[in-house]
């Protein structure tokens, strides 16, 4: 395992993995995994397809729980948390899905405003304005009485980053967000987050393959090996690029082997 | 077809073995075996190696890929070495390209006959399983249920609004034409063997109670089962799969309270009023038949209906039909929760829901049988 967290110059932890095992029943998927998100990071939980890099991010949000280990936020052991307090830490988190989660039945405001209405004590007026606000720094002014299916795949992912941003979060989780759209969207959408994450000052994990978001983006990372059934790599992607003994680390962040092949 | 690929072999003098392919191979001719290859290999004592004379292909496809990477396969097995310069060009690249990435260690799925004892096995844990995630997901309800009662139940009223217009006003028409039949059936079914003896005023009484004590409920319950139960396993499985159901758990908000509870008030709310529309239909529906065919009028044959039913019969009936909308309303939210990651899981989810829920029905219809004889309803 090369290095752990290398951003050094007296970072604060903000969540740390420890020893956490991923499995379903007898199948394990991941073991041993072990490592530190600082404050105002932007993690990268990397990894080929299949490695288990979304049950990862599922595991850090609670929806499932592990197998062994611990995952922390701050001080507090959310894994062994009490409901009341799971819920506590769970509102200062806001995940971008997949598939973007939007809920359907409901207008893009309506979306965002649930969450202001339940946990905030604003009048149904200021609610509005919340999230209007919200969907104009997504670049989605406008489209607040549109409802999910209305809008495109990509429109989807910025609505569902503008309500992971209805509470302000300290953390906030991407799944994937580059899946699905095109170069200049997932460009913008990376440029989105880095901006986020310094004017929000919030700590962002993304589990993603994409190269050039890894980069562009991240400044500390795990690399999951589906083979060896536990991370290989963590630290800076670019220091990992230059550094990174392992050749299936090197591999991944060079687009791989099979172009030799033809050269 | 002449023109078919065929193959022929040649042992070369130095002890390796040619293998001629020839004419126009397609996947749409089959492909050929390997057992020849594996007999000229066993046939031959001493072989240095196998190589190929492709001069005589006059097309290729994958018929040809396949062939040769199990001859490759082979050769690996018994250490002979393979020359692949007699192929054509584009079949050496594509050979390497199937054999560049090594196949994942254990990705392969072992496709074992399980046996007997061990089909019995699994299904009992199956059973086993499925009924503690059932009796967890009525706990859980009956906790969402007592925070609806002590008003902390968090749910978004226009939802519920919405599912009573979905599962109420819009369920008329279908409720409409099954009790009117199910009323003229009874009529029907009852005429033909009181007119015998001159009973035929009779049929008012049976329809009229049939149609109270139990085929209203029933009917309405089984319509709602197909049209509303599969429609929520539906929609949650649906949920499931684009992880808005996910959204609101990592939003802190119980999936029980926003999606399960309106849908089970909506059918406790709707089902009682279908199920007294149904007996009203139903007894018209006999009407029609008693005025039309036994030469009873209407004011005979309502007087009629009406000394023969009593608002407990209705009440009961309207109470079964109650407890029949929470029965389709949770195995519906149940199999839609269950729901697995793919569209054909949907599908499944909402057969399921079907089934669960006309089971539920009828099971529960056979214990208040049961339970009103004792109490003498």
């Amino acid at each position: 395992m090369v290095g752990q967290a290398l951003t050094g110059n007296g970072a604060k932890p903000h969540i740390v993995v420890r020893d956490l095992t991923m499995a379903f029943g007898s199948f394990v998927l991941m073991r041993d995994l072990n490592f530190t998100v600082n404050h105002g990071d932007v993690f990268i939980i990397m990894g080929g397809s299949g490695s288990g890099k979304s049950t990862l991010l599922r595991h850090m949000i609670g929806l499932i729980e592990p197998a062994k280990g611990d995952i922390f936020y701050g001080d507090k052991n959310f894994t062994e948390a009490e409901p009341e307090q799971r819920q506590e830490l769970l509102r200062r988190m806001g995940v971008l899905f997949q598939t973007g989660g939007l809920w359907s039945s409901m207008t893009l405001a309506e979306n965002i405003g649930m969450l202001l209405e339940e946990y905030t004590d604003l009048r149904a007026a200021e609610i509005r304005e919340v999230a209007s606000l919200k969907l104009a720094l997504v670049g989605l002014k406008g489209f607040e009485d549109y409802y999910p299916s209305q809008i495109s795949g990509g429109m989807q992912k910025r609505a569902g980053l503008a309500r992971a941003m209805a509470l302000d979060p300290e953390v906030l989780f991407f799944d994937e967000p580059s899946a699905g759209l095109d170069p200049i969207s997932s460009r913008l959408l990376d440029e989105l987050i880095l901006e986020l994450r310094d004017s929000l000052g919030a700590t962002v994990v993304v589990v993603t393959h994409e190269l050039a978001s890894i980069f562009t983006i991240g400044n500390n990372s795990v690399f999951l090996d589906p083979e060896a059934k536990t991370m290989t790599a963590s630290g800076d992607p670019k220091e990992l690029l230059a550094h990174c003994p392992d050749p299936k680390v090197q591999a991944f962040l060079r687009r791989g082997e099979i172009r030799r092949i033809h050269e | 077809m002449s023109d078919q690929g065929r193959l022929s072999f040649i042992q070369a003098q130095d002890g390796t073995l040619v293998i001629r392919l020839v004419g126009a191979w397609s996947l749409r001719a089959g492909i050929p075996s390997t057992a020849d290859v594996q007999g000229q290999v066993a046939s031959t004592g001493i072989l240095r190696g196998v190589a190929f004379d492709s001069r005589e292909l006059t097309s290729w496809d994958s018929s040809v890929l396949t062939f040769l990477v199990e001859v490759s396969e082979l050769c690996r097995q018994r250490g002979i070495p393979m020359d692949r310069e007699g192929l054509p060009v584009g079949v050496q690249k594509l050979l390497d390209l199937a054999e560049a990435v090594p196949e994942r260690k254990g990705a392969r799925r072992e496709v074992t006959e399980a046996s007997f004892l061990e089909r019995i096995g699994t299904s009992t844990l199956g059973v086993a399983g499925s009924s503690k995630e059932m009796l967890a997901f009525l706990g859980e309800m009956t906790v969402t249920f007592f925070a609806l009662l002590r008003l902390k139940a968090r749910y978004r009223a226009s939802d519920l609004f919405l599912l009573i217009q979905q599962c109420g006003a819009q369920a008329l028409p279908i409720v409409t034409l099954i009790s009117f039949l199910v009323g003229v059936i009874l009529a029907f079914v009852g005429a033909v063997q009181l007119k015998q003896f001159g009973a035929q005023i009779y049929v008012a009484d049976l329809v009229g109670i049939a149609m109270m004590r139990e085929m209203g409920a029933m009917m309405t319950g089984i319509i709602m089962a197909g049209r509303t139960g599969a429609a929520f396993a539906a929609q949650l499985g649906t949920m499931k799969v684009t992880q808005e159901v996910d959204a609101f758990t990592t939003a802190g908000f119980s999936p029980l309270e926003f999606l399960v509870l309106p849908r089970v008030m909506a059918l406790i709310l709707m089902m009682p009023l279908l199920c007294l529309y149904s007996d009203f239909v139903g007894v018209i529906g006999g009407a029609v038949i008693g005025v039309g065919m036994l030469d009873l009028s209407w004011t005979t044959y309502f007087h009629e209906t009406a000394n023969a039913i009593s608002l407990t019969d209705m009440f009961g009936g309207v109470f079964k039909s109650s407890v029949y909308g929470v029965l389709i309303a949770l195995s519906g939210c149940l199999r839609g929760l269950q729901c697995g990651n793919s569209s054909s899981a949907v599908g499944d989810a909402a057969t399921s829901a079907v089934v669960t829920g006309i089971v539920a029905i009828v099971v529960a219809c056979g214990l208040f049988a049961v339970v009103f004889y004792i109490l003498g309803i």
